[in-house]
């Protein structure tokens, strides 16, 4: 909303400074956005008459102006402008003038005829986008007045940025009433008289949606000058309000608009065809639009229409075939109270937003359609002539007068944490335009109609606090009591899990929820990743149901970016819908690739590769009590044989693996990159320690070198070897694995340590060597192996 | 005598000019050892007269004492020097960089995140958490946002095809309606999480995190909800004297509202760029909890009363860490992460 001071002062006396009226105003809750001037700087341009025209004697385009500035004897001034004409007043720069863009004024030769000052357009004054010749001044200005006096140029816009709530702000009326408020200054009213009928004609009006649209004022006016021109005074008033004046038909209804808050249309009345019928859209109506946008209706829409077709889409935009033009003889006032329900999301459906939409969904005073009719006929008749019919008011379901709410002293305090003085909770009330009857420590408080946003205690509340100011309200730190909350030990904390990450190495990111559907269906063909109905863009457009997308997205931007060495994690949510049902589950992921070191000197570098991602994972699981196992398991993503499906309980929680050479290539990844991805849930699941009993006795360790097939997981090796679930085995370790010369080919060596230790006693000799005999030959049983010679 | 002193001073001599403990050891055997010049001394004593004998045997045990004292001496100087040797060919460029795994870090949203958790943690704020895609009516109804309100248009919804009612959450308060629809008053609970808005350009990201937080008991009023933030903010910046201002705002879900903006940590209140010259930053939103939300929640709004605010975290660290471009949050660029290590 941009608020022209100079008219706001003629509402309302408010004696601030425009930087002293926006404080106030973002302190209230109407949020100054800028500070604009009305026009921009210039000077030395004077209110100038032209005297005389006669054309170049050298040129064909140029004439040679004689110019009364008022100040003696006419200034010769040569002109380009195809409308200059005798008689009419234009501003006019003096030789020594500076107009905007620092552009002085200087004594010139055109063509050999000698120029002193210059005679302006628009543009040139920072007036206007465009203009096509002068700019025409009323003949009632005094010649040699300073324009900027003369047209009231030295004003400031406010650009307030109204929160949806206040719509009885998006109006001169209601801001004043607002600045008057705040300030406590008397609110200029503004008298508007009736217009009486001078013709009789009236254009029938029939609601038949009536509880979406209690009142319809319509009204004819004959005989219009459609060609007439807008007042400057109200021109600029637009101008500065962000409005385009489009002749007075339109200007009349946008100024009364801008003046009142509602918003009306112009019909051209030749154009119709029996009466107006106010109604829901007919399945298969079509409108084109003002816009010359052609937009097909459904019921859900109110139009207005006449007896033969739709004419308006209601509260919306008029439509193009009915609308006000340069022929224009007879029009038809449109001024009609459209409920918010009934308009609020039709715009946005048709992609539209107008002032009008913008007013109606947020609520228009009911009562103003007839006022403003009458305020706009006496405007229209009093630019563009005319003769008025009778005001046509046709009604609906009415909008229910506004109840009385009680507002409690006690409750203002308990909700503020202060008192308010009831003189100012009546005054501020009173000023906003409610009904205030104070009662015993308590007010019964009517709203106005304008305020929609008043109905129950706390709505009022909100108006005493807001007009009284947060700054005058007190600010406590509660005594709040201690709250012991239950610590769950046996969860890792999400902390631990990332401190780890963080300290193994890798920074963590935060990658979109939403990755590109070729992507997510490179790492996840079988997938059917939930679509968004309104992406931002098509490589935005499916929620993740893995994290890997983004994360190989980012590794890709980092190794483009000379960074040979990354590891990534993120903790975050996967969407996955299975048969209705949708699963957000919360997943650690973690991409990594590059040297297992950075570059140093001390010990010989190699490129990280799967075993250190698991390395790092089994890490992180050792901070649980997990203990997984890791299955060979083909992923579409992942190398076939350098994947594991990580099992913890007997459950598969995740996944790890080398990225498929076929994908690194699809997705230009330079280097070779391993993943993980966890559920968070599976990996922080732990138990409170329970101390156990250590031995005092001596531990012996006995080393094995077995032959298997090389085929054979190791993990098949140690679950023989588990399941014959030795008492004293306390550790059993895998230091070498071997192939080549001295192991047949298709075989490979296996180097175990196995640490035994007793709780109470000392091992034997012979008793290692007979848990050793029962390993080796389990494990010939279950796995081939033989000994190594 | 004579004899035995140049003796004496001749193998004191080589003694001291020995340069290694093997030199050392020959001279030890040449007039200490059995054969020894000095040994053989005293095997000469019995051709002496017998009163001589007592005076020429001590003569010769004294000059053997001086020979022992010197090789003593002389074999530690000669040990140390071969300690010093040997550790200073052990010593090290003690300069050479260690042998070290690279540490990564937190992201630094995380680290704001936490941030605030630990400060209002002290007040006793717990985190609670809800679901990212979400349901229309925990996002917009239950929190005073009927369907066609206008303050929907101002959310820029992402919604999810093939479905009437699900969405990606457009801010952490759905999680409020959550905590309450599920226990019993009082609560006093945080939620940290990523949010989505159909927006993208320089200053608005289609994916961004925000903390909400609710306090709600029998006797919260506005008074507290300043004093808690005020607090917070000044913790936050870790500035004692810094200066807020509330003004009033609205969000369907409270009432009265406001918006919260302190004085720019940038310029301090001259007027910058970071504050488009207003000297004000706006950091957060809040209000009183609208009684419309504790009907939906089936709380009495005349016995219980409560404050809730939400702050975008993107924002708070921008301010806090001077970072100036949203964009990079996002992208994931190492060199950026690292500087939050």
């Amino acid at each position: 909303m941009r608020i022209s001071n100079q008219w706001l002062l003629e509402w309302v006396n408010h004696g601030l400074s425009p930087e002293e009226l926006g404080h106030r105003l973002t302190m209230a809750g109407l949020e100054l956005d800028a500070l604009e001037p009305a026009a921009p700087a210039f000077s030395g341009v004077v209110v100038g008459k032209v005297l005389e025209v006669a054309p170049h004697p050298d040129a064909d385009k140029l004439s040679v102006c004689q110019v009364d500035d008022g100040s003696g004897g006419p200034v010769r001034v040569v002109c380009g402008a195809p409308n200059v004409t005798e008689g009419m007043h234009v501003p006019f720069a003096r030789v020594g003038a500076v107009l905007p863009g620092d552009f002085r004024i200087r004594k010139a030769r055109l063509r050999g005829v000698e120029s002193s000052g210059m005679l302006c357009s628009a543009k040139e004054l920072g007036l206007a986008e465009a203009s096509e010749g002068l700019m025409q001044l009323p003949g009632d200005l005094a010649v040699g007045t300073d324009v900027r006096e003369a047209l009231g140029l030295d004003d400031t816009i406010l650009e307030v940025d109204l929160t949806p709530n206040r719509a009885d702000c998006l109006s001169m009326a209601g801001v004043a009433r607002e600045v008057a408020t705040l300030t406590g200054q008397a609110l200029r009213t503004l008298e508007l008289p009736p217009v009486s009928a001078q013709v009789d004609d009236r254009f029938a009006v029939d609601i038949q949606a009536p509880d979406d649209c209690p009142v319809y004022a319509g009204r004819v006016v004959r005989g219009v000058n459609a060609a007439a021109e807008t007042p400057l005074w109200m021109r600029e008033r637009l101008r500065r309000a962000g409005l385009r004046s489009l002749g007075p038909l339109v200007d009349v209804t946008n100024y009364v608009m801008l003046e009142l808050g509602q918003p009306m249309h112009a019909f051209d009345l030749a154009r119709l065809s029996g009466g107006i019928e106010v109604r829901r859209a007919r399945e298969g109506e079509r409108l084109v639009l003002l816009d010359g946008q052609e937009i097909g209706l459904e019921d859900e829409d109110l139009v207005i229409a006449d007896r033969e077709k739709v004419l308006a889409l209601a509260g919306i935009m008029g439509g193009e075939a009915s609308g006000v033009g340069e022929t224009t003889r007879d029009v038809f006032l449109e001024s009609a109270h459209f409920s918010p329900m009934a308009i609020a999301g039709r715009a946005r459906r048709h992609g539209l937003h107008t002032d009008s939409s913008h007013r109606f969904e947020r609520g228009v005073d009911p009562d103003l359609p007839t006022r403003a009719l009458q305020r706009a006929t006496a405007l229209l008749c009093g630019i563009a002539g005319g003769q008025a019919g009778p005001v046509v008011q046709a009604t609906g379901t009415l909008v229910p007068e506004p109840e009385p709410v009680v507002l409690r002293a006690a409750r203002i305090e308990r909700v503020l944490g202060a008192p308010v003085d009831p003189a100012q909770v009546t005054r501020i009330l009173s000023d906003l335009g409610c009904r205030v009857e104070p009662m015993a420590g308590v007010w019964r408080v009517t709203p106005p109609g304008f305020r929609f946003d008043l109905a129950i205690e706390a709505d009022f509340i909100e108006e005493v606090a807001r007009v009284h100011g947060y700054e005058a309200l007190p600010a406590v730190v509660p005594s709040l009591s201690p709250d012991l909350v239950r610590l769950d030990e046996s969860r890792v904390p999400l902390g631990r899990v990332r401190d780890l990450m963080a300290d193994l190495g890798y920074q963590e990111a935060i990658t979109y929820s939403f990755v590109d559907p070729e992507w997510e269906a490179a790492f996840n063909p079988e997938g059917a990743p939930l679509e968004l109905a309104n992406p931002i863009s098509s490589e935005l457009a499916v929620m993740r149901t893995g994290l890997w997308p983004g994360l190989v997205k980012a590794l890709r931007h980092n190794l483009n970016r000379q960074q040979e060495r990354v590891r990534l994690f993120e903790i975050g949510l996967r969407f996955n819908a299975q048969a209705n049902d949708l699963k957000q589950e919360s997943v650690l992921s973690a991409v990594a690739c590059g040297a297992v070191r950075p570059d140093q000197w001390g010990e010989p570098t190699r490129p990280m590769d799967f075993f250190d991602l698991k390395g790092d994972l089994e890490s992180l699981l050792s901070l649980s009590h997990a203990s997984p196992v890791f299955e060979a398991a083909v992923h579409p993503a992942l190398h076939p044989g350098r994947s594991a499906r990580v099992m913890i309980d007997g459950r598969p929680c995740g996944w790890i693996g080398t990225l498929h050479p076929e994908l690194a290539a699809r997705l230009d990844l330079t280097q070779e990159a391993c993943v993980m991805e966890l559920e968070l849930d599976a990996m922080t699941r732990t138990m409170v320690p329970k101390y156990r009993e250590q031995s005092r006795f001596p531990a012996i360790r006995r080393d094995l070198a077995i032959v298997v097939d090389a085929a054979c997981p190791v993990q098949q090796v140690l679950d023989s070897i588990r399941s014959l679930e030795i008492p004293a085995l306390r550790e059993l370790i895998v230091f070498d694995v071997y192939t080549g010369k001295g192991v047949p080919d298709g075989r490979k060596s296996l180097a175990l340590g196995l640490i035994l230790q007793e709780l109470s006693r000392t091992l034997t000799d012979e008793e290692v060597d007979e848990v050793m005999k029962g390993i080796v030959e389990q494990l010939k049983q279950d796995v081939g192996a033989t000994l190594r010679a | 005598m004579e004899e035995l002193r140049k003796l004496v001073s001749e193998a004191v001599g080589a003694i001291d000019a020995a340069t290694d403990t093997q030199v050392l050891d020959a001279l030890r055997v040449r007039y200490l050892g059995k054969k020894g010049v000095l040994t053989e001394q005293l095997k000469g004593l019995g051709k002496l007269p017998p009163e001589e004998r007592p005076a020429a045997g001590q003569a010769i045990n004294q000059a053997k004492q001086a020979v022992s004292d010197a090789i003593t001496a002389r074999q530690a100087a000669l040990e140390a020097e071969e300690r010093a040797a040997s550790l200073a060919a052990g010593s090290v460029d003690v300069t050479l960089p260690g042998r070290r795994q690279a540490l990564g870090g937190l992201h630094p949203v995380t680290r704001t995140v936490e941030r605030i958790i630990d400060l209002l943690g002290q007040l006793g704020f717990r985190v609670a958490e809800g679901p990212e895609v979400e349901d229309d009516y925990h996002n917009f109804e239950a929190l005073n946002i009927p369907a066609h309100h206008p303050a929907r248009a101002m959310h820029d919804t992402f919604y999810l095809r093939d479905s009437e009612h699900l969405l990606l959450r457009t801010h952490t308060s759905p999680v409020q309606v959550r905590v309450m629809e599920s226990g019993k008053p009082p609560f006093r609970v945080i939620a940290p999480g990523r949010v989505y808005r159909c927006d993208s350009d320089l200053t608005h990201s289609p994916m961004f995190h925000q903390v909400e937080g609710l306090l709600v008991d029998e006797d919260v009023t506005f008074a507290h909800l300043r004093g808690v933030l005020d607090a917070f903010l000044q913790a936050f910046f870790e500035q004692e004297d810094l200066k807020t201002r509330f003004r009033p705002s609205y969000f369907p879900f409270t009432e009265p509202s406001a918006e919260v903006d302190i004085r720019c940590v940038h310029c301090g209140g001259e007027g910058c760029r970071v504050c488009s010259h207003t000297g004000w930053l706006e950091v957060m939103g809040c209000g009183m909890v609208h009684p419309n939300v504790f009907a939906h929640v089936g709380i009495d709004s005349e016995r219980y009363t409560g404050f809730a605010f939400g702050l975008g975290v993107e924002r708070m660290a921008m301010l806090r860490y001077g970072v100036n471009d949203l964009r990079l949050f996002f992208e994931n660029d190492v060199r950026f992460l690292r500087q939050f290590s």
